[in-house]
């Protein structure tokens, strides 16, 4: 058997993930935490806070519960079943950070917890910092030019 | 009546946000660290360009509590910044503007390492 008959074989063997039945997961999920971060967005709103600082503060809310979930190890089993519904917000950025902070202690405190802690999250942080810094330098020059 | 539209809106546009996700992890072989990436980069930019603000003011936490949310705040911060201090903001306002999220979730991330004691990623 060559590598393409091989290859053949595989996908006629692996079982097709059911498409479908995985973005009705997402989309509920997903809509669900988005749809709760409004709910905590408006109670900050309700006690006198000011829009932008409800708002961070809407999201820093998911990560605490995001936070909870994972050290009792439920986050995952909903993980599984939600797929990019958990993933996509900010829940699956804290989830990442906790769980990579959890899984790496026993390489110690400095370079298991410590540099470890950004396995997933250092990504997104480097290129999201970047591409804001190269967005502002082209804003200035813009700006500037005006 | 207005309430449940703001929860429907921001239900149905987050929901959005996690299928095209969804799909991806299901269609490609991108892993969800390159996802995320993907999503951050795709919201500094639809910012940039302003198409991403109108759907923050119709789909609120639907557009801010998904990862482009966080290229949002990135590029907004850095907007405003550079308003304020010219060149310098372009380097402070995505970190200023995203340090709360951070923060917290690194801190959370230490002290979850220190009180639990199995796996449970």
């Amino acid at each position: 058997m060559n590598k393409e008959d091989y290859n053949k074989y595989i996908s006629m063997r692996a079982k097709k993930s059911p498409i479908l039945k995985n973005c009705c997961f997402a989309f509920l999920i997903g809509g669900f935490i988005c749809t709760l971060g409004r709910v905590f967005l408006d109670a900050y709103i309700y006690f006198g806070i000011e829009q932008k600082d409800a708002s961070s503060l809407a999201s820093m809310t998911l990560i605490f519960i995001a936070f909870v979930l994972t050290c009792f190890g439920v986050f995952d089993n909903i993980a599984k079943i939600a797929g990019g519904g958990t993933l996509v917000p900010i829940t699956g950025f804290a989830n990442s950070i906790v769980s990579s902070a959890i899984d790496s202690k026993s390489e110690g405190y400095i370079c298991g917890v410590g540099a470890k802690i950004f396995s997933i999250a250092g990504p997104v942080i480097l290129y999201g910092i970047t591409s804001g810094v190269l967005y502002g330098i082209i804003y200035y020059f813009c700006t500037f030019l005006r | 009546m207005d309430i449940f539209l703001n929860y429907l809106f921001a239900f149905v546009i987050g929901g959005a946000f996690c299928v095209i996700a969804q799909i991806l992890i299901d269609k490609t072989k991108l892993t969800p660290a390159r996802i995320l990436v993907v999503y951050v980069c795709a919201g500094v930019f639809l910012t940039a360009i302003g198409v991403y603000e109108p759907l923050v003011k119709f789909a609120s936490t639907g557009a801010t509590v998904p990862l482009t949310g966080f290229g949002y705040s990135i590029a907004n911060g850095v907007r405003e910044a550079v308003d304020q201090k010219g060149l310098l903001g372009a380097f402070t306002g995505g970190l200023t503007a995203t340090s709360g999220g951070i923060a917290l979730a690194i801190v959370l991330g230490f002290i979850a390492s220190l009180i639990t004691s199995r796996k449970s990623k």
